[in-house]
């Protein structure tokens, strides 16, 4: 389960989040949406442990483990996995490689035994095929000359490796056609159950027909200025973001 | 890049340790007096039983050396090196010159076995056939100032190949080494040149016969164990036409204070349509975190691409030594022949590296490529220096240099100096270079995914260097990444 309590984080002395509470429990999926520039990336990179954000107040839990004690990697072998907006390009290292390592290095973490190349190849097959990857995304440099939606699928590709407790897609179905963005569902769906929750953060309503949540979140200025079900997404769509948050005010 | 996955392991286990190579081995050794002078060549000259010819040679280089002076256009700061405060001769004792491994001190043995070399012909030993296709590689080690064991001998010179020790070559072979010593690197032609011509003690000879392609990779370890002592190995290569050949260069050598000089000479000779690929993983003890001791490395090393459609390629991977002077290069004379320096030198504390190449074209169409990769860490310096001359002959020469420099950390140098002298205008030279600083988006995504600091700069130095550490042999590659990564412990955050 993921508790955020009164989460308050700044960049270079600017205020960006302001005070966020939520609570995601253990084998459910949220979404969060909101405007651009309300925060939703700085959540997320706060959450994983990104360096240059100064958390003025609040907490944040992770199966009652203290999320920001830890270093980026201690999060992820923990379980917390980010999809990035904006995958990193990492030239002369092969995804496959890349994978493994990561992969690995979590395993070690939690004091489990390590694969080997043929074992992890056999893993990594399965997982793009699930996702109708062509093989040689695993051969290629990690997301060098990469499509924006090889990017984003390469995210989910990792996810599917790395089978995390708690997963953070930020904006995965930004930029992508349908067919795309249903694979990125299925990712999302193939990993649900009662070992798995996820924050998804999205601008679309589509995303949510195929990955539907238990429950919605508006953020707005740094804080989550409305909560409710499924069809808050729909009443955000034809109302737009403004009538929300006037409301909320 | 397959490997890097098995780094891990190592990195962490080596964490305390530093430099896991830095271990001194217990060896009874023949030493010369200290200081350098006619009698101490007299005497080294002696001790290997050499011809005439070879001590005038030597005593007319180090009448050239005493003209000489030390040269500093290189972006290298140093005390003043003594050079008759250094023993010239070192040997482990105990019958110099092994018929057969069983002759090797085991105390050397188990330091070979310590620093990983496959010394001990194990499947042959066992009577195993090597399976099809898998590869094997022809070891010859150098502790000090001795070879002290070179396998597979009798494997190779059922092909034609020789493979020995240089002081056996001039005994045994003493047409080819007179015929080719010095032909590529003169015993003049720069001051560490001179000195290593007339002290050298060892190092390897190889002769690849015409048309003959060599069957296994050839290898030579060098090892400075002794203490206050130089060395000065000398390796001579030569591929007649049509030959091909692969050879490995790995170095080590034990944690001390003070500083020790290597100043090694590597001549190679590629005749018609040859092929040599020298690779060199040089790991010399670079110094402890503060800068005390380490070796200072300089290194003249040049190959002649004598005949037509010859081929040298240079792959080097530089972490070790305090400091570092080496500018393997080739001489591109026959025809279409071609020239290649892929390089990676890594700086870190307070190394210093000035480090690159220089390709000669004078024969028409000839070719060059040089890929540099420098990552400084630490308080270190790390220049390439690299010089592309066309001579008016060279009609149609093509020369592509690619140098990039990572950095990592506020106060380390990285410089580059390329110099270009074109004198014939249908010759196409082009440079281009980039300089980064190491990415905090790529660390943080790596970190993200669940990789340490440690790991995460090892694998992104890693792909920084992949087009150098994908021309080296697989054995090597895998080692090299192991390297990198272990170098830059402790220089990021
Ligand atoms: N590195 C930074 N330095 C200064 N301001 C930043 C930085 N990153 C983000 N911001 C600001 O923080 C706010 C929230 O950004 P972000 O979390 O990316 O929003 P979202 O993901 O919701 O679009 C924006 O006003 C943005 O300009
Ligand atoms: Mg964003």
């Amino acid at each position: 389960m993921l508790q955020i309590t009164g989460l308050a984080a700044s960049i270079d002395g600017k205020d960006i989040l302001r005070g966020i509470d939520l609570t995601l429990p253990q084998g459910e999926v949220h979404a969060i949406m909101g405007p651009n520039g309300s925060g939703k990336s700085t959540l997320s990179y706060v959450l994983a442990g990104r360096d240059g954000y100064a958390v003025t107040s609040g907490s944040a839990r992770l199966d009652g483990a203290d999320l920001l004690a830890m270093t980026p990697d201690e999060r992820a072998a923990a379980g917390l996995f980010l999809a990035f907006q904006y995958p990193v390009e990492l030239p002369g290292v092969g995804n496959a490689n890349f994978l493994r390592t990561a992969l690995n290095a979590q395993r070690r973490a939690r004091g489990e035994s390590e694969l080997d190349a043929v074992q992890f190849l056999k893993l990594a097959r399965a997982a793009t095929k699930q996702l109708s990857m062509p093989d040689d995304m695993l051969k290629r440099n990690v997301n060098v000359g990469f499509s924006g939606g090889e990017k984003k699928r390469n995210e989910v590709l990792q996810m599917a490796l790395l089978r995390p407790r708690l997963a953070i897609l930020d904006e995965t179905d930004s930029g992508l056609d349908i067919d795309a963005l249903k694979i990125v569902a299925e990712g999302v769906n193939a990993l649900r159950g009662p070992n798995f929750s996820a924050l998804v953060i999205t601008h679309y309503q589509r995303l949510l027909d195929y990955i539907v949540p238990d429950r919605v979140h508006v953020l707005v200025g740094g804080r989550i200025v409305r909560s409710g079900g499924p069809e808050l997404a729909h009443a955000l769509e034809a109302d737009g973001y403004a009538a929300i948050a006037a409301e909320a005010a | 890049m397959q490997a890097v996955a098995e780094t891990t392991d190592p990195v962490q286990a080596l964490t305390q340790s530093g430099y896991k190579w830095g271990f001194a081995t217990e060896i009874e050794t023949e030493l010369a007096p200290k200081g350098l002078n006619p009698d101490i060549i007299r005497l080294i000259s002696a001790r290997k039983g050499e011809p005439g010819w070879l001590l005038e040679w030597r005593l007319k280089a180090y009448a050239a050396w005493l003209t000489m002076t030390e040269p500093h256009w290189a972006m290298l700061a140093y005390p003043p090196i003594d050079y008759q405060d250094l023993h010239y001769y070192a040997a482990p004792k105990r019958k110099p010159g092994p018929q057969s491994l069983d002759q090797v001190d085991p105390e050397l043995l188990r330091t070979y076995e310590k620093l990983g070399i496959p010394l001990r012909e194990r499947a042959i030993l066992a009577g195993v056939e090597p399976a099809e296709g898998s590869r094997q590689v022809a070891v010859d080690a150098v502790f000090d100032s001795v070879s002290v064991a070179t396998t597979f001998r009798e494997t190779l010179a059922k092909s034609g190949v020789i493979f020995c020790p240089i002081s056996e070559a001039v005994r045994e072979h003493p047409e080819l080494v007179q015929r080719y010593l010095g032909s590529v690197v003169p015993t003049g032609d720069n001051y560490f040149a001179a000195l290593n011509s007339a002290v050298f003690t060892d190092g390897s000879f190889v002769f690849v016969p015409k048309g003959v392609r060599c069957p296994m990779e050839l290898s030579t370890y060098f090892r400075i164990n002794a203490r206050n002592t130089g060395q000065f190995e000398r390796t001579l290569i030569i591929a007649e036409d049509g030959a091909q050949v692969s050879y490995l260069e790995g170095c080590t050598a034990p944690q001390r204070d003070e500083n020790q000089l290597h100043a090694a000479v590597v001549e190679l000779v590629a005749l018609n349509e040859a092929q040599i690929k020298y690779s060199t993983v040089q790991n010399w003890y670079p110094g402890d975190a503060e800068g005390r001791g380490g070796i200072y490395n300089f290194v003249t090393k040049r190959g002649a691409c004598r005949g037509a459609r010859s081929r040298i390629s240079w792959t080097q991977v530089e972490t070790g030594s305090a400091i570092t002077w080496k500018y393997p290069s080739c001489i591109l004379q026959g025809e279409d022949s071609v020239g290649e320096f892929y390089s990676v030198a890594l700086t870190n504390h307070h190394q210093q590296a000035d480090t690159g190449t220089k390709m000669i074209h004078i024969g028409p169409r000839t070719r060059s490529t040089i890929v540099s990769k420098g990552i400084s860490a630490g308080q270190s310096n790390n220049t390439y220096r690299g010089l592309v001359r066309i001579q008016p002959k060279a009609s149609g020469a093509r020369s592509h240099t690619q140098c990039d420099s990572l950095l990592i950390g506020e106060e380390c140098g990285a410089h580059t100096v390329p110099y270009i002298e074109s004198r014939n205008a249908s010759a196409k030279v082009e440079h281009e270079a980039t300089t980064s600083k190491i990415d905090e988006d790529q660390l943080f995504y790596c970190r993200q995914r669940g990789l340490s600091q440690e790991d995460a700069v090892g694998l992104i130095v890693n792909g920084f260097c992949k087009d150098v550490l994908k021309e080296l042999p697989m054995e090597f590659a895998v080692e090299a990444q192991k390297l990198l990564a272990v170098s830059l412990e402790g220089s990021v955050g």
